[in-house]
């Protein structure tokens, strides 16, 4: 039977999400690729402990914001940020930034599964040794933390010798966000982290999402709308680097503002 | 609005739109018929009103089948999903409205050539009729222009159609208590008002749907000027 049977209750359930404050806030963003401009005055707040979706065309410039929270691409020449990124007080843009404690902060999961060559084990504590050094028994509690965060603990457990590379592209994906969640970050930013993954791995991608958000503030780039739809709590819809329309995605979702949006949504873009 | 990458798209969302109105063309010229035979004792029109009645529940279940596959199918947004979720809606409403005509007809039909009273209440009856005829089809034009204006207007016509009901009851109530003779041929006209008072609520119901389909707001249980605020407002 696909539905349980229920029992009325007097009063329905509903579990209202509290208004949550901002964890991240971008002011006046933006991005420059040598001359070219990729992201134009970019405003906007990521709200703490949910799920905020970024959703646009290809080159609208939704992965190059992502990749402005954690300053991942300080790693290429000729790439620069101009404008502000408060995250926990501090502008993450502003000169003197530790990044190697900003990525801890503010993890990074990749389109394509990025396993190291190395044990599912080795895996996870290989992150957490950089930041701290922990004794065995409590680097085994943290890898078991992690796996059991990312939802990966049950399929791993039996097999934490065995090499990351030889678990299927879902577990890889999982083990990724495992790796991610364990050196205790305070944000995740995932750059269609289900475009090479079948429908089941998705799912459960997207389950994992919605637990996560219990402790993390989430950022997820996606090209499926309909994946925007099902795990995120606010949507940026993106359009040739400027934001067009930011809201709650009840809203953008049923009666977006901007007739660009709607478009965008319904299929109906160029 | 601009069409859809997918052409295929556009042409079952027209198709099943395209249904919507000729099911709703089919209730008002099933109306038309049943205001002439309340008019003018037309036996013909009532004897169609029967097998066409049919063919709007057809038309009903044919719809609803379309608009679940296109939700299976294309998992429509915004705009989209509410010209989808207010065709379900409306073709409901057409649907009751061709019960109510039946009724109407069928009521019709029984007080012909009855007394002198029968007759005169019919003129009421009459003229309540065509307020909501007009009402109908103000409702679906704004459906078919998606015009949330037109549509607030229909709702403020459903008074009228209320206060005809009303004056209708008071004064078949007082034939009766007159004269309990009339109370059987009264019946029948309180019937028909009725139904035709319901007739008014189905065409408000689409208006509302129409504005929910505009503006995305739910006026279902709001007030005729708070639609009017609503669908002035930007």
């Amino acid at each position: 039977m696909v539905f349980e049977t229920m029992t009325r209750r007097p009063e329905a359930q509903t579990e209202a999400l509290p208004p949550a404050a901002a964890r991240m806030s971008i002011r006046h963003l933006d991005f420059f690729y040598g001359k070219f401009q990729g992201l134009k005055d970019i405003n906007l707040d990521i709200a703490d402990r949910r799920v905020t979706a970024f959703i646009g065309p290809s080159g609208c410039g939704k992965s190059t914001l992502l990749r402005t929270m954690n300053r991942m691409y300080s790693l290429y020449p000729g790439q620069r940020a101009v404008g502000d990124i408060l995250f926990n007080g501090q502008n993450i843009l502003a000169p003197g930034v530790d990044l190697n404690m900003l990525r801890a902060k503010v993890g990074m999961v990749f389109q394509k599964p990025t396993p190291f060559p190395m044990s599912i084990y080795d895996n996870i504590a290989f992150g957490v040794g950089l930041y701290e050094s922990l004794p065995a028994r409590q680097m085994e509690e943290r890898v078991e933390w992690a796996l059991t965060k990312a939802a990966m603990w049950d399929e791993a457990k039996d097999k934490l010798k065995q090499s990351g590379m030889a678990l299927s592209g879902g577990q890889q994906q999982r083990l990724c966000i495992a790796r991610a969640v364990a050196v205790q970050p305070e944000m995740l930013l995932l750059d269609e982290p289900t475009s090479a993954l079948d429908p089941i791995s998705t799912a459960k991608i997207e389950e994992l999402i919605t637990e996560l958000k219990r402790d993390y503030t989430v950022a997820i780039v996606t090209h499926n709308m309909q994946q925007a739809a099902r795990v995120s709590d606010y949507t940026a819809y993106m359009y040739l680097g400027e934001l067009v329309e930011f809201g709650a995605t009840d809203s953008i979702f049923l009666k977006p503002k901007r007739k660009e949006t709607e478009d965008y949504i319904t299929g109906r873009f160029g | 609005m601009n069409e859809h990458t997918h052409k295929q798209f556009d042409t079952e969302l027209e198709s099943i739109r395209t249904g919507v109105l000729a099911m709703g063309g089919l209730v008002e010229t099933q109306l038309a018929r049943a205001i002439a035979a309340l008019e003018d004792n037309d036996t013909d029109g009532v004897d169609r009103i029967g097998a066409d009645e049919q063919q709007i529940n057809q038309m009903q279940m044919t719809i609803d089948q379309q608009c679940t596959q296109i939700i299976a199918k294309r998992q429509p947004t915004a705009i989209d999903l509410r010209m989808i979720m207010t065709i379900t809606k409306i073709v409901n409403d057409l649907e009751r409205v061709g019960d109510e005509v039946k009724k109407v007809a069928y009521k019709a039909a029984q007080v012909r050539g009855s007394d002198q009273l029968a007759r005169i209440r019919c003129f009421d009856a009459v003229r309540a009729a065509t307020s909501a005829r007009d009402m109908l089809q103000l409702a679906l034009d704004a459906f078919a222009r998606v015009d949330a204006a037109a549509a607030a207007e229909v709702v403020d016509r459903d008074e009228e159609i209320d206060a005809a009901f009303a004056a209708i009851m008071r004064q078949l109530i007082s034939y009766m208590m007159e004269d309990p003779r009339t109370i059987t041929p009264a019946l029948e006209i309180v019937f028909i008002a009725k139904s035709i008072e319901r007739i008014g609520d189905h065409a408000k119901n689409i208006a509302e749907a129409v504005v929910q389909l505009v503006k995305g707001k739910d006026v279902r249980h709001a007030s005729a000027e708070q639609i009017r605020a609503e669908v002035a407002g930007e």
